[in-house]
């Protein structure tokens, strides 16, 4: 009887077994849809409150900016026609009442961009966003775009110029998202509410909001976002009649929702660690492709120029000199991150080849540390005449993986060069919100800035952008550099239209950051896209933009 | 009796209060703030924008005056907005704490279902090989890092076998009742396993301690039943102990369990605070946390009637 009862038991176990399996979820089977996991929810919709990675991912699904970089990092035309230039006479430069040279670009929108209810996008929109944007209470983020505007001229629907109060070299990128004035003017009645009576929270499904080639028509805060194709879109049919975005937080369980089905993309922009992918890549080549695509996500050590130790650039060079960056390249992210000379990233056409480079040499690092008075003492330590130990911390976020295991070899590379290095880690918001911000670190700081291509360095190196309580601790020069030569170069690039030229001074700038090094370089973060093999059509760019502003091309082939 | 209740009201309400004050307090306390974390990330924001953002949100108030202004607005029914979402608290709140509460009840009835019969038997077996194997199990399930069984849960039920879903509330696109109880089995099992392991340890100890009673000897020296004794007698005393764990349980309810519903890509209010707090948003982490308080004073309250029922002298004493 016992054992009649224990088959059943089994019977009744390998049933449920059976039936579950076969209702497994019809994402991993349909390929009518495309499911794609990322590892952050946006807290808002509206394009420009709040700059989240996760939100530009998905925003760029359903509305596309009048301009952006494209996967050759070439400034193109998402929303506009053609692009303004000097020479096809779109953009004209013109004297401003205080004598200043100003421009006017003129822009016309593609003739059949339409909202999703029909209305046409048109030149009304872009002043409506012109009016929300500068305004002070509009909760917007960066005023300071809005307000160089200085007034706007509406030719017809499509057609409108911008007299701009400057004439910069990148006078004609305009990567703002228009928004729909007929759903958003209501809300910004009253401007100093409007951050919480925008139509893009209070009613995210509106299909007016978008005129992409997808739309958003369900959001579940927190877990998945379902977009579905566009009517009223004009350009290429996308190929997935519905995208579903799933956010799963914790990679491990983002990579075990691939291996399961449940989602069939992680998104490089917002996916796994390289280190992970790398892991992934070992294991299920088979079933996945991994794409590497190096970026501008430039990954540094700040160091506080206000510590006398650090002062000495001499101590400064000795650091870069006495750390293996190729190596660490090699055996931790195998090779897949190129190492940093500049803050300039090679595939940036503004790159300079004859920079002077720091290979690891000890024996140079140990010469320049006796030459600026930093000799070996008790312990293989180096101390300074007074018998003060080289001690210096090293800051970062903790909890990231990469980074504490890239802390851990410099600390012992370091200490091998007779240098004590302490590390102290901090949790990202305050070390972000305080710790760099209010430049609190006492000696070396580790994280990451991400640009545009060809971005100015004017927060993280002119003089003017020192963080300081005076100035509410904007600015993002956070190593408090400051060097004349550096804030000429930088005031001249801005406003050198000459290509040829402009690449002189960017490599006269690149120069003087590496012979100065107020930052040490380590190597610019490769972003792991882990796609299905039948997925065809995304392609990385590597830099701000993502790759959703090109999802129509994304097809299933088998 | 009534008079203990609304004594104990009254106790409740004056802990609320002063734990709003510490919770604002410890938040304020925190360094930086979101305009801080803003600059950090955007290369644009100039002083201006700074001083014009902490202006919008009210950062640039004294923090005492800014709790003063939450409070007055809470008296008058106005929980306000979320700073980090644009949105009313409440419509915020309204879906994690949904899902939450599901998950976590289902988890405390789970472990309560288990626990409480497996702790009795081992209970009154003591040192026997039944009793050592549920203590086995019970501190299996107390020291398995949550995040961990989580994961292994995922690999075997989800990705080896593909007979469960890996995470998730329901099919993204809608989901029935049985699509929705296939969501919930990981989770429940991973939050249920440290729980079960927590109270059959509680349950084991006071039943044995009960057992020991001069009133269980009587009872059965009058002759009454080995189950009897053990049902009617010992497992109400038993269950006193028990009682209490359970009522400041009760509480978290309704907090979520943040790594587990990381883990498992379940929204719910775990991760809901986590954010708030990490984000200042101190309209949203107030109401999270004040609501997760009012419920360890309810369930406390719950706790003192059932004393009461589960052992008459309570009243007396």
């Amino acid at each position: 009887m016992p054992s009649i009862r224990r088959r059943t038991l089994w019977v009744a176990l390998l049933l449920g077994l059976f039936v579950a399996a076969a209702d497994r979820p019809a994402a991993a089977q349909a390929k009518d849809q495309l499911v794609i996991g990322i590892t952050q929810f946006p807290s808002t919709f509206h394009p420009a409150i709040d700059a989240m990675m996760a939100k530009s991912f998905i925003l760029a699904m359903t509305a596309r900016p009048v301009t952006a970089y494209d996967k050759d990092w070439n400034l193109v035309c998402m929303l506009c026609v053609t692009l303004p230039t000097i020479e096809n006479g779109l953009a004209v430069p013109e004297t401003l009442p205080d004598g200043r040279t100003g421009v006017a670009i003129t822009y016309t929108l593609h003739p059949q961009a339409t909202w999703g209810d029909g209305t046409p996008v048109t030149s009304r929109d872009a002043v409506f966003t012109w009016e929300v944007g500068r305004h002070p209470q509009g909760g917007l983020t960066n005023v300071e775009t809005f307000q160089r505007i200085l007034s706007i001229d509406v030719k017809d629907d499509k057609t409108f110029t911008l007299h701009v109060d400057r004439l910069t070299f990148d006078y004609n990128a305009f990567a703002l998202s228009l928004l729909p004035a007929h759903l958003e003017r209501e809300a910004f009645a009253n401007p100093a509410e409007y951050k919480n009576r925008t139509t893009y929270d209070a009613a995210t499904t509106n299909p007016g909001l978008y005129f992409g080639p997808y739309r958003i028509t369900e959001v579940a805060r927190g877990s998945h976002v379902v977009l579905e194709a566009n009517p009223t879109w004009y350009g290429e049919k996308p190929h997935f009649p519905r995208i579903v975005v799933r956010t799963i937080e914790n990679t491990a369980a983002l990579e075990a929702n691939l291996l399961s089905g449940s989602i069939d993309y992680i998104a490089g922009e917002l996916g796994l660690s390289l280190d992970q992918a790398l892991a992934f890549e070992r294991r299920h080549r088979d079933r996945f492709e991994v794409v590497f695509k190096p970026g501008l996500v430039y990954e540094h050590i700040d160091l506080n120029l206000a510590n006398p130790v650090l002062a000495d650039r001499r101590v400064r060079q000795a650091l870069l000199y006495g750390i293996d960056r190729e190596a660490m390249s090699q055996q931790l992210f195998d090779g897949r991150q190129p190492v940093a000379h500049s803050n300039v990233n090679p595939l940036d056409w503004v790159h300079a080849e004859d920079l002077p480079k720091y290979p690891h040499d000890r024996a140079k690092a140990a010469a320049l540390l006796d030459e600026a008075g930093w000799r070996p003492g008790v312990g293989g330590l180096r101390r300074n005449a007074k018998g003060e130990p080289l001690s210096l911390e090293l800051m970062t976020t903790a909890g990231n993986r990469s980074r504490e295991l890239v802390q851990q070899v410099l600390q012992s590379q370091w200490r091998a060069l007779g240098i004590d290095v302490r590390i102290r880690n901090e949790p990202a918001r305050v070390f972000f919100g305080e710790t760099v911000t209010k430049r609190k670190y006492s000696a070396m700081a580790m994280f990451a800035w991400i640009s545009s291509p060809e971005s100015v360095p004017r927060t993280t190196l002119h003089s003017s952008q020192i963080p300081t309580a005076e100035n509410n601790w904007s600015g993002q020069n956070t190593t408090g550099f400051s060097d004349p030569r550096m804030d000429e170069i930088i005031d001249r690039i801005e406003i050198e239209l000459d290509r040829a030229k402009r690449k002189e001074l960017w490599r006269r700038l690149q120069h003087l950051y590496a012979d100065e090094l107020p930052v040490l370089p380590l190597y610019f973060r490769a972003d792991a896209y882990i796609l299905p093999r039948w997925l065809k059509g995304v392609e990385p760019t590597g830099h701000q933009f993502p790759t959703t502003l090109w999802v129509e091309r994304w097809r299933a082939e088998r | 009796m009534m008079r203990h209740l609304l004594s104990r009201l009254g106790q409740a309400v004056v802990v609320m209060i002063v734990m709003s004050f510490v919770i604002y307090g410890l938040m304020g306390l925190m360094p930086g703030d979101p305009i801080d974390v803003m600059i950090a990330t955007n290369p644009n924001l100039t002083a201006a924008d700074a001083e014009r953002l902490r202006a919008l949100h009210g950062l640039d108030q004294p923090l005492l005056e800014r709790y003063w202004n939450w409070l007055s607005a809470v008296a008058g029914g106005d929980l306000g907005y979320s700073r980090l979402f644009g949105r009313p608290v409440l419509e915020v709140m309204a879906a994690p704490l949904g899902n939450t509460a599901l998950l976590m009840s289902l988890s405390l009835l789970m472990a309560l279902a288990v626990a409480l019969p497996l702790g009795a038997a081992a209970a009154l077996r003591p040192n026997s090989i039944f009793d050592r194997l549920v203590n086995l199990l019970a501190f299996a399930g107390i020291s398995m890092p949550v995040f961990w069984l989580a994961l292994m849960l995922i690999i075997v039920f989800a990705v080896m076998l593909g007979v469960l879903p890996a995470g998730g509330v329901q099919t993204v696109g809608g989901g029935d009742l049985v699509d929705r109880a296939r969501h919930l089995v990981l989770p429940v099992a991973t939050l249920s396993a440290a729980s079960i392991g927590q109270y059959v340890r509680h349950m084991r100890a006071a039943m044995i301690e009960t057992l020991r009673n001069d009133y269980i000897r009587t009872a059965r020296a009058k002759g009454a039943g080995w189950v009897r004794v053990v049902t009617r007698h010992a497992l109400r005393n038993a269950l006193i102990p028990v009682v209490t764990i359970l009522a400041l349980d009760v509480g978290t309810l309704f907090s979520g369990a943040l790594i587990t519903e990381t883990v498992f890509a379940y929204p719910g209010m775990g991760k809901l605070i986590f954010d708030s707090i990490m984000g200042s948003d101190f309209n949203l982490a107030l109401t999270a946390l004040l609501l997760a308080t009012g419920l360890t004073l309810l369930g406390n309250l719950l706790a003192d009637a059932a004393y009461v029922w589960l052992d008459p002298r309570t009243a007396r004493r």
